[in-house]
Protein backbone atom coordinates (compact mmCIF):
# COMPACT_ATOMS: atom_id res chain seq x y z
CA UNK A 1 0.00 0.00 0.00
CA UNK A 2 1.58 3.34 -0.51
CA UNK A 3 0.49 6.44 2.00
CA UNK A 4 2.04 9.60 1.41
CA UNK A 5 2.85 11.58 4.09
CA UNK A 6 2.43 15.82 4.18
CA UNK A 7 4.75 17.44 6.78
CA UNK A 8 3.70 21.24 6.84
CA UNK A 9 4.63 23.88 9.26
CA UNK A 10 2.38 24.91 11.98
CA UNK A 11 0.46 28.18 11.86
CA UNK A 12 2.50 30.93 13.08
CA UNK A 13 6.18 29.46 13.08
CA UNK A 14 8.35 31.51 10.89
CA UNK A 15 9.02 30.00 7.39
CA UNK A 16 12.20 31.53 6.03
CA UNK A 17 12.59 29.31 3.07
CA UNK A 18 9.16 30.16 2.12
CA UNK A 19 9.60 33.55 2.36
CA UNK A 20 12.85 33.38 -0.14
CA UNK A 21 10.40 31.39 -2.21
CA UNK A 22 7.65 34.28 -2.57
CA UNK A 23 10.10 36.90 -3.00
CA UNK A 24 11.71 35.12 -6.04
CA UNK A 25 7.78 34.41 -7.66
CA UNK A 26 7.31 38.09 -6.96
CA UNK A 27 10.92 38.73 -8.44
CA UNK A 28 9.86 36.44 -11.66
CA UNK A 29 6.63 38.79 -11.91
CA UNK A 30 4.32 36.74 -10.41
CA UNK A 31 2.54 39.43 -8.36
CA UNK A 32 -0.12 39.35 -5.56
CA UNK A 33 1.06 36.01 -3.51
CA UNK A 34 0.68 37.01 -0.48
CA UNK A 35 2.35 33.86 1.52
CA UNK A 36 4.37 30.96 0.85
CA UNK A 37 4.86 28.31 3.17
CA UNK A 38 7.01 25.33 2.52
CA UNK A 39 6.85 21.37 3.42
CA UNK A 40 8.07 17.93 2.86
CA UNK A 41 6.39 15.33 1.20
CA UNK A 42 6.80 11.59 1.91
CA UNK A 43 6.14 8.54 0.15
CA UNK A 44 6.21 5.21 1.74
CA UNK A 45 5.48 1.89 0.35
CA UNK A 46 4.54 -0.30 3.04
CA UNK A 47 3.90 -4.39 2.96
CA UNK A 48 0.58 -3.49 5.43
CA UNK A 49 -2.71 -3.79 2.99
CA UNK A 50 -5.37 -2.93 6.05
CA UNK A 51 -5.98 0.72 5.74
CA UNK A 52 -6.48 1.98 9.14
CA UNK A 53 -3.67 -0.30 10.33
CA UNK A 54 -1.48 1.43 7.86
CA UNK A 55 -2.61 4.55 8.91
CA UNK A 56 -2.48 3.96 12.51
CA UNK A 57 1.32 2.82 11.87
CA UNK A 58 2.46 5.94 9.75
CA UNK A 59 0.58 7.93 12.37
CA UNK A 60 3.43 6.12 14.72
CA UNK A 61 6.46 7.02 12.21
CA UNK A 62 5.38 10.51 12.09
CA UNK A 63 5.25 11.18 15.82
CA UNK A 64 8.65 9.04 16.44
CA UNK A 65 10.85 10.57 13.51
CA UNK A 66 8.59 11.74 10.22
CA UNK A 67 7.33 15.13 11.73
CA UNK A 68 8.92 17.33 14.64
CA UNK A 69 5.72 18.35 16.30
CA UNK A 70 6.86 21.09 17.74
CA UNK A 71 6.93 23.08 15.04
CA UNK A 72 5.26 20.64 12.51
CA UNK A 73 1.37 18.83 11.27
CA UNK A 74 1.43 15.85 9.18
CA UNK A 75 -1.25 14.19 7.45
CA UNK A 76 -1.75 11.14 6.60
CA UNK A 77 -2.82 9.86 3.04
CA UNK A 78 -3.75 6.56 1.57
CA UNK A 79 -2.84 6.09 -2.02
CA UNK B 1 36.23 14.30 35.01
CA UNK B 2 35.15 11.43 33.30
CA UNK B 3 33.70 12.57 29.96
CA UNK B 4 32.45 10.34 27.00
CA UNK B 5 31.76 12.25 23.18
CA UNK B 6 28.93 10.32 21.42
CA UNK B 7 30.38 9.86 17.29
CA UNK B 8 27.40 10.17 14.76
CA UNK B 9 28.36 9.50 10.76
CA UNK B 10 29.05 13.29 10.12
CA UNK B 11 30.02 14.73 13.16
CA UNK B 12 33.10 16.60 12.48
CA UNK B 13 33.90 18.84 16.37
CA UNK B 14 34.00 15.04 18.02
CA UNK B 15 38.09 15.51 18.36
CA UNK B 16 38.03 18.90 18.97
CA UNK B 17 35.35 18.10 21.70
CA UNK B 18 37.87 15.10 22.99
CA UNK B 19 40.93 17.72 23.23
CA UNK B 20 38.95 20.58 25.27
CA UNK B 21 37.26 18.02 27.52
CA UNK B 22 41.10 16.30 27.93
CA UNK B 23 42.44 19.53 28.48
CA UNK B 24 40.52 19.91 31.76
CA UNK B 25 39.82 16.24 32.54
CA UNK B 26 42.74 15.30 34.94
CA UNK B 27 45.16 13.00 34.20
CA UNK B 28 44.63 8.97 33.34
CA UNK B 29 41.12 10.59 32.66
CA UNK B 30 41.03 10.35 28.32
CA UNK B 31 37.57 11.29 26.98
CA UNK B 32 36.21 8.35 25.90
CA UNK B 33 34.32 8.07 22.07
CA UNK B 34 31.49 6.37 22.29
CA UNK B 35 30.12 5.23 18.46
CA UNK B 36 25.86 5.60 17.98
CA UNK B 37 25.21 2.28 17.11
CA UNK B 38 26.60 1.54 20.85
CA UNK B 39 23.44 1.24 23.06
CA UNK B 40 25.25 1.27 26.58
CA UNK B 41 27.39 3.71 28.21
CA UNK B 42 30.76 3.21 29.84
CA UNK B 43 30.19 3.09 34.37
CA UNK B 44 31.55 6.36 35.55
CA UNK B 45 30.85 8.72 33.23
CA UNK B 46 30.27 12.20 34.76
CA UNK B 47 29.22 13.94 31.57
CA UNK B 48 28.74 13.34 27.53
CA UNK B 49 29.03 16.06 24.89
CA UNK B 50 26.93 15.20 21.84
CA UNK B 51 29.52 17.14 19.19
CA UNK B 52 28.78 19.33 16.05
CA UNK B 53 29.00 18.45 12.34
CA UNK B 54 26.12 16.97 10.14
CA UNK B 55 25.10 13.91 11.69
CA UNK B 56 23.73 11.77 9.15
CA UNK B 57 24.01 14.50 6.30
CA UNK B 58 21.33 16.56 8.37
CA UNK B 59 18.69 14.08 6.15
CA UNK B 60 14.76 14.82 7.24
CA UNK B 61 15.44 17.29 9.78
CA UNK B 62 19.26 18.23 11.77
CA UNK B 63 19.82 15.89 14.27
CA UNK B 64 16.60 14.06 14.19
CA UNK B 65 18.10 10.73 12.93
CA UNK B 66 20.66 11.23 15.11
CA UNK B 67 18.52 11.74 17.14
CA UNK B 68 16.98 8.28 17.24
CA UNK B 69 20.30 6.26 16.77
CA UNK B 70 20.45 3.66 19.59
CA UNK B 71 23.57 5.27 21.63
CA UNK B 72 20.82 8.31 22.33
CA UNK B 73 18.05 5.87 24.27
CA UNK B 74 21.48 5.25 26.58
CA UNK B 75 22.17 9.20 26.76
CA UNK B 76 18.71 10.30 27.76
CA UNK B 77 18.56 7.84 30.24
CA UNK B 78 21.50 9.31 31.89
CA UNK B 79 20.22 12.84 31.34
CA UNK B 80 17.01 11.61 32.94
CA UNK B 81 19.05 10.37 36.18
CA UNK B 82 20.69 13.54 36.71
CA UNK B 83 23.86 13.05 34.23
CA UNK B 84 25.53 15.99 32.89
CA UNK B 85 24.60 16.37 29.18
CA UNK B 86 26.77 19.25 26.86
CA UNK B 87 25.19 19.42 23.30
CA UNK B 88 26.96 22.15 20.94
CA UNK B 89 25.82 23.14 17.38
CA UNK B 90 24.84 20.08 15.80
CA UNK B 91 25.13 18.89 19.23
CA UNK B 92 22.20 21.04 20.49
CA UNK B 93 19.84 19.75 17.83
CA UNK B 94 20.61 16.23 18.50
CA UNK B 95 19.08 17.47 22.20
CA UNK B 96 16.27 19.42 21.08
CA UNK B 97 15.34 16.23 18.50
CA UNK B 98 15.62 13.96 21.27
CA UNK B 99 13.07 15.83 23.33
CA UNK B 100 16.05 16.46 26.48
CA UNK B 101 15.81 20.24 25.72
CA UNK B 102 12.62 22.28 24.64
CA UNK B 103 12.02 24.08 21.19
CA UNK B 104 13.87 23.27 18.19
CA UNK B 105 16.19 25.15 15.60
CA UNK B 106 14.94 25.98 12.12
CA UNK B 107 17.25 26.87 9.35
CA UNK B 108 18.53 30.67 9.59
CA UNK B 109 16.57 33.76 9.34
CA UNK B 110 18.61 34.56 6.02
CA UNK B 111 18.86 31.41 4.46
CA UNK B 112 22.75 31.39 4.86
CA UNK B 113 25.41 29.29 6.43
CA UNK B 114 27.14 31.34 8.63
CA UNK B 115 30.87 30.71 9.85
CA UNK B 116 32.43 33.66 11.92
CA UNK B 117 33.07 34.67 15.29
CA UNK B 118 30.09 36.40 17.06
CA UNK B 119 29.88 37.50 20.29
CA UNK B 120 27.87 36.13 23.15
CA UNK B 121 26.26 37.61 26.85
CA UNK B 122 26.41 34.89 29.60
CA UNK B 123 22.93 35.17 30.94
CA UNK B 124 23.65 33.03 34.25
CA UNK B 125 26.34 31.33 36.02
CA UNK B 126 24.00 29.20 38.17
CA UNK B 127 24.94 26.19 36.31
CA UNK B 128 28.47 23.73 36.15
CA UNK B 129 28.49 25.30 32.65
CA UNK B 130 28.96 28.53 33.08
CA UNK B 131 29.69 28.79 36.80
CA UNK B 132 33.78 29.92 35.58
CA UNK B 133 32.51 33.02 33.97
CA UNK B 134 30.67 36.38 35.26
CA UNK B 135 27.27 36.97 34.60
CA UNK B 136 26.43 39.16 32.02
CA UNK B 137 30.28 39.20 30.70
CA UNK B 138 30.55 39.15 26.96
CA UNK B 139 32.54 36.20 25.53
CA UNK B 140 33.94 35.87 21.88
CA UNK B 141 33.21 32.27 20.35
CA UNK B 142 32.65 30.87 16.72
CA UNK B 143 29.48 29.56 15.26
CA UNK B 144 29.44 27.19 11.82
CA UNK B 145 25.78 26.77 11.46
CA UNK B 146 22.78 26.83 8.97
CA UNK B 147 20.13 26.06 11.30
CA UNK B 148 20.58 27.67 14.42
CA UNK B 149 17.31 29.78 14.34
CA UNK B 150 15.78 28.82 17.73
CA UNK B 151 12.39 28.81 17.86
CA UNK B 152 9.88 27.28 20.75
CA UNK B 153 5.83 28.58 21.58
CA UNK B 154 5.64 31.66 24.18
CA UNK B 155 4.93 29.31 26.97
CA UNK B 156 8.35 27.33 26.38
CA UNK B 157 10.07 31.42 26.26
CA UNK B 158 8.55 32.48 29.62
CA UNK B 159 9.47 28.96 31.12
CA UNK B 160 12.91 29.23 30.05
CA UNK B 161 13.47 33.36 30.96
CA UNK B 162 11.83 33.01 34.08
CA UNK B 163 13.73 30.11 35.20
CA UNK B 164 17.00 31.44 34.33
CA UNK B 165 17.45 28.69 32.10
CA UNK B 166 18.90 30.95 28.68
CA UNK B 167 22.81 30.28 29.28
CA UNK B 168 23.96 32.18 26.36
CA UNK B 169 22.20 35.10 24.21
CA UNK B 170 23.49 36.93 20.92
CA UNK B 171 24.50 40.44 21.30
CA UNK B 172 23.94 40.51 17.48
CA UNK B 173 21.55 38.02 16.79
CA UNK B 174 23.37 36.60 13.56
CA UNK B 175 20.40 33.92 12.79
CA UNK B 176 17.13 34.71 13.51
CA UNK B 177 16.65 32.83 17.20
CA UNK B 178 13.72 34.01 19.56
CA UNK B 179 15.16 36.47 22.74
CA UNK B 180 18.62 36.01 20.72
CA UNK B 181 18.88 32.68 22.39
CA UNK B 182 22.21 31.20 21.60
CA UNK B 183 22.18 28.38 24.21
CA UNK B 184 19.74 26.86 26.95
CA UNK B 185 19.83 24.94 30.19
CA UNK B 186 17.84 21.68 31.02
CA UNK B 187 15.17 22.06 33.98
CA UNK B 188 17.58 20.14 36.28
CA UNK B 189 20.45 22.60 34.72
CA UNK B 190 22.36 19.42 33.63
CA UNK B 191 21.75 19.92 30.53
CA UNK B 192 22.93 22.79 28.02
CA UNK B 193 22.54 22.89 24.53
CA UNK B 194 24.04 25.77 22.80
CA UNK B 195 24.78 26.71 19.15
CA UNK B 196 28.30 28.82 19.50
CA UNK B 197 31.64 26.64 19.73
CA UNK B 198 33.35 26.91 22.66
CA UNK B 199 35.70 24.20 21.86
CA UNK B 200 37.00 25.79 18.80
CA UNK B 201 38.33 28.43 21.41
CA UNK B 202 40.30 27.08 24.23
CA UNK B 203 43.38 27.91 23.55
CA UNK B 204 45.50 30.79 22.29
CA UNK B 205 46.71 29.14 19.06
CA UNK B 206 42.95 28.96 17.91
CA UNK B 207 42.24 32.77 18.21
CA UNK B 208 41.24 32.73 22.02
CA UNK B 209 40.29 30.97 25.39
CA UNK B 210 36.84 32.16 25.85
CA UNK B 211 35.88 28.74 25.09
CA UNK B 212 37.78 27.03 27.99
CA UNK B 213 36.10 28.60 31.33
CA UNK B 214 33.35 26.92 30.01
CA UNK B 215 35.17 23.18 30.04
CA UNK B 216 36.69 24.35 32.96
CA UNK B 217 33.45 25.14 35.04
CA UNK B 218 32.57 21.47 34.64
CA UNK B 219 35.78 20.44 35.55
CA UNK B 220 35.66 21.87 39.00
CA UNK B 221 32.37 20.79 39.69
CA UNK B 222 32.03 17.18 37.97
CA UNK B 223 35.19 16.17 40.27
CA UNK B 224 34.56 11.93 39.81
CA UNK B 225 34.53 9.86 42.94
Amino acid sequence: MKVRVHITLKPGVLDPQGAAVRRSLDSLGFGGIEKVRQGKVIELDLKETDVLKATAQVEKMCEKLLANTVIENYSVEIL
Amino acid sequence: MRAAVIQFPGSNCDRDMAVALDKVSGNNKQTQMIWHKESGLPHGLDIIAIPGGFSFGDYLRCGAIAARSPIMNAVVDFAKKGGYVLGVCNGFQVLTESGLLPGTLMRNSDLKFICKNIKLRVETTSSHFTSAYTNGEIINVPIAHHDGNYNADQHTLDILNNDDRIAFRYINNPNGSMNDIAGILSENRRVLGMMPHPERLNDPLLGGIDGNRLFESMATTLVSA
